[in-house]
């Protein structure tokens, strides 16, 4: 690992603009379905009706008397595809199972599975069209209610080596807390819709514009599929219109749109409407069980927690909810076991945290409650199980600032005046509550690559496969390279999501950041290396002694480190070696510490006002207080942290993806039936992020900030509507039916 | 169908004829055909390859296809393009004048109201239709009267204070 510039730190760690900003207030930014061309045919997609059976028959006679209608594609037409199992396994798949190919043959695994793709000149006629083909089904008995097999659930995850014997220092426990929990299916909803337009061009590659968090992923994927050398297909994304995790795996409609434009020999558009959105991947429903044990000090005994989180029939996808109530709290005697229930729905998939924006509001729900038995403040009990160290692996961290956090975010908030009987505070006719969670995440680093191209008029492209999701990918590579070139960030382009550009996984799990910055660090030390070497032939060079280490590129010049007087301009070395370019690539590397956990921590603080006739919450303040290493962009980061905690707003008091299990069907599949945030719905909400150098984690001593924001959120505004209502809501979304209903009972 | 049915000899209706439609879209008159089952939103983006207008629902739900029709802000998903014939229609590319932002435009990029950038044409016509029409004052009518446009990244406290910069107001 080269080491950074450290002398001009112009960029990085200062609040920037979006470098992406201007296309995307003009609307010049194109996303997978902008992509227009001549000669384009649309899809449009016939999905299943019933949860589990066969399709006896399929008729697509009328359809295709449609005028306008090019084709009609089913099981019984499709073009040739892979029949293994492993070619439709993409970098995301689950390890076990057998991944659902669209129009493979007459099964029907889950409700809204797509069973004919309709091709015509327009998209009005393929829809049209599309409502026309008719279909007969031998149905099966399906469950879609995953407390139906609860009692089934496979085990997924559980330590390798038990801690303690968590059941009996719980049986034996002064004060204990038992409850379960309930997050139900949630759906992504990014505000895009699944998109993809193949460009055919005879003799040519198929260019694939794809919504998508891994353009290589998705290239990789449709050469297996459709068995087509790398050099046959290319996929590009250079704007993805939100993904949250959704457009990890390669969705069917690329493969539809690539079987369309295969058959046709002609560019095929399919968007999905916003309703067959709803037969993709999801966040699973998932049953939480939290068994705490405590002495009266608030220091904890015995922690359990067990879930059972839902897949399809066909694949095992799941995230381990559990494993972070082992690993944030201190505890001789801790437990976990999750577990993952086969349904008759498509197969499960991330979403924003996934296994922690669960787990985590169920641990942190639990530690309230707990907190209320002991009759402890809330965040004096999380000091009181405070851990300087990974409790799962008995690992100290690169850094742990969870404390500061704790107490910068109460300071912000104001916590010391609250009152801490449910019910005590009032505005007026509403009532006030205030609660707080605790938030975990990793922080993970993967290896990507980066190619930079700089020219000796001092302007530098930077190129990497890497997608932006809206997290300012773009924007922090572009700081990044800019002072690690020494140039100002205007004269810096970033490519990027081109499955021929230099490689990078999906961008997910927060682990993107900190990977492609330091890819971009790496390959700029190329281009200084390579610099250094062409300044040195130079006559009279004043580097001519110089060594790598000693050396920095700053404001368009190569310069001595100690003395910034002393050095050559960028353009002077490269017109003195007739070079045009120098073009570099490299992967980065990052140190093999496995002597230290990495993780990001918050703390999350929520005023609630509840309406105590109509039991209507609105969430009035926030603040988050973020403990993730050094923030390279805190107008960005501040964002990204922002739209989590609104994130976590939905999860706690709107979303909820509606099945009748009767029909095994969704029945709230649009946008305004199933319930996310709107802007009336938010109010304030503050960001802090708390001051923790890292110097072990990478030289830039930075984290990921795209998951944390949103965990332990949905606690935090549940612990808030206990305090104002004494209502205990277990089970989301907190709808004011609940907090009612529970408050007349009680 | 689910009741089993087959209709092997069954015909569909025929497709009714394509209309000719001409709208002034930013500032500029655009004359074409098309069936009239076209939404506004589909004839800007497929016929007049206006792709900054987004589709996120087609169904009015999100607001994503906002777009300005003689001045007043509508979700163009939920009008035909047929109806609109003689209408002025601008959309986020035409707010930009000789290559200088409308001051909501850079608003949005000052105050970092977008992460994805899909809703934003929207959530920027939908502004501006409603700095037009002069009534939000406070912050809390500006949540209210732009709780049309869903942004899923969650930037609605940046893009009320975009609004309120655009409007001249304090934030």
């Amino acid at each position: 690992m080269s080491t950074p510039n450290n002398t001009a730190k112009a960029y990085t760690g200062t609040p920037t603009s979006r470098v992406d900003g201007r296309a995307k207030v003009t609307g010049a930014a194109k996303y997978a379905g902008d992509f227009n061309a001549g000669g384009l045919a649309y899809g449009a997609v016939v999905e299943a009706t019933i949860a589990r059976g066969r399709i006896a028959r399929i008729d697509a006679g009328e359809a295709l008397r449609v005028p306008g209608v090019l084709d009609v594609i089913t099981h019984e037409n499709r073009p040739r595809v892979a029949d293994s199992d492993e070619a439709w396994r993409d970098d995301l798949a689950p390890e076990d199972g057998s991944p659902f190919r669209p129009l493979y043959d007459d099964a029907v695994k889950f409700n809204q599975q797509p069973i004919a793709l309709v091709l015509a000149e327009e998209w009005e006629i393929a829809r049209y069209a599309a409502s026309l083909v008719r279909v007969d089904y031998e149905k099966q008995p399906f469950v879609t209610d995953v407390y139906r097999r609860r009692d089934d659930a496979i085990v997924v995850e559980k330590p390798d080596k038990l801690r303690g014997d968590a059941a009996k220092a719980f049986a034996a426990a002064e004060v204990r807390h038992e409850a379960d929990y309930f997050i139900p299916t949630e759906h992504h909803n990014p505000m895009e819709l699944f998109a993809t337009t193949a460009m055919w061009e005879a003799g040519g590659p198929l260019t694939v514009y794809d919504k998508t968090q891994g353009v290589q992923n998705v290239q990789q994927f449709l050469c297996g599929v459709f068995e087509k050398k790398p050099n046959e297909i290319r996929v590009i994304s250079p704007y993805v219109g939100g993904a949250f995790g959704a457009g990890l795996r390669p969705q069917y409609q690329v493969v539809l749109a690539v079987m369309g434009a295969l058959k046709l020999q002609r560019s095929v558009r399919l968007v999905l409407t916003r309703q067959q959105m709803y037969g993709l991947g999801y966040r699973p429903a998932t049953i939480e069980r939290l068994a705490l044990g405590a002495r009266r000090d608030g220091t904890l005994d015995a922690i359990t927690h067990e879930a059972v989180g839902t897949t399809s029939q066909f694949e095992e996808f799941s995230r381990n909810d559990t494993g972070w109530s082992a690993l944030l709290y201190a505890s001789p005697n801790a437990r976990y076991e999750h577990r993952v229930a086969h349904l008759d729905v498509p197969t499960s998939c991330d979403m924003r945290a996934p296994g922690a924006a669960t787990g985590v509001y169920a641990l942190e729900s639990a530690m309230d409650e707990l907190a209320v038995a002991l009759k402890m403040d809330p965040v004096e009990l999380r000091l009181r199980c405070y851990s300087e160290r990974d409790q799962n692996e008995d690992l100290p961290y690169t850094s742990k600032r969870l404390r500061e956090c704790y107490r910068e975010g109460a300071a912000a908030f104001g916590w010391d005046r609250r009152k801490p009987e449910p019910r005590a505070m009032r505005d007026g006719k509403a009532l006030v509550g205030w609660g707080m969670a605790s938030g975990v995440w990793e922080a993970l680093q993967v290896p990507v690559a980066v190619r930079i191209a700089m020219t000796a008029n001092g302007h530098a492209e930077v190129s990497c496969a890497a997608s932006d999701i809206g997290t300012g990918t773009y924007t922090i590579m572009a700081q990044v390279a800019a002072d690690s070139l020494g140039l100002p960030i205007e004269n810096i382009t970033i490519h990027l999501a081109d499955s021929t550009l230099p490689s990078a996984p999906v961008e997910g799990g927060s682990w993107m950041a900190a990977s492609a910055c330091h890819a971009v660090i790496a390959t700029a030390g190329e281009v200084r290396s390579e610099l250094l070497r062409r300044a040195k032939l130079m006559k009279g060079s004043p580097l001519a002694d110089a060594v790598e280490e000693d050396v920095t590129l700053s404001d368009g010049k190569l310069v001595s480190r100690r003395q910034t007087d002393r050095g050559v301009s960028i353009s002077d070395i490269m017109r003195h070696a007739a070079m045009e370019r120098i073009e570099k690539e490299k992967t980065n590397e990052f140190a093999q510490d496995k002597a230290h956990a990495r993780n990001t921590h918050s703390a999350v603080f929520v005023e609630v006002k509840v309406d105590e006739e109509l039991g209507v919450v609105r969430v009035t303040r926030v603040v988050s207080a973020v403990a993730a290493g050094r923030v390279l962009n805190p107008k960005t980061a501040r964002s990204q942290v922002m739209g989590a905690v609104v994130g976590g707003i939905g999860m706690a008091l709107h979303e909820e993806t509606i099945y009748d299990h009767g029909l095994g069907r969704i029945i709230n599949h649009d946008i305004a039936e199933y319930h996310v945030p709107v802007n009336a719905d938010i109010h304030d909400i503050e960001v802090i992020f708390v001051d923790e150098p890292d110097a072990l984690i990478n030289p830039l001593g930075m984290k990921g900030l795209g998951e944390i924001g949103i965990v332990g959120v949905a606690a935090a505004v549940a612990n808030a509507v206990y305090h104002a209502t004494g209502v205990r809501v277990r089970d989301l979304p907190i709808t004011l039916d609940k907090v009612l209903g529970r408050r007349q009972a009680a | 169908m689910q009741d089993g049915a087959v209709h092997p000899g069954a015909s569909p209706s025929p497709l009714p004829e394509k209309v000719s439609v001409t709208l002034i879209v930013n500032g500029i008159e655009r004359r074409f055909s098309v069936l009239p089952w076209v939404s506004l939103l589909d004839a800007l983006r497929d016929h007049l390859d206006l792709t900054g207008t987004k589709k996120g629902c087609d169904h009015g739900q999100c607001g994503a296809c906002t777009v300005l029709v003689d001045g007043r802000r509508i979700n163009s998903c939920l009008t035909l393009a047929v109806m609109r014939d003689g209408a002025h229609v601008t959309t986020i590319e035409g707010l930009a004048a000789n290559g200088a932002l409308d001051p909501l435009q850079q608003a949005f990029i000052d105050h970092d109201a977008f992460q994805c950038g899909y809703c934003t044409p929207g959530q920027i016509c939908s502004g501006v239709g409603l700095i037009a029409e002069g009534r939000a004052k406070t912050a809390d009518e500006i949540r209210e009267f732009m709780s049309g446009n869903i942004c899923r990244c969650g930037a609605y406290p940046n893009i009320v204070s975009a609004i309120q910069q655009a409007m001249g107001a304090k934030p």
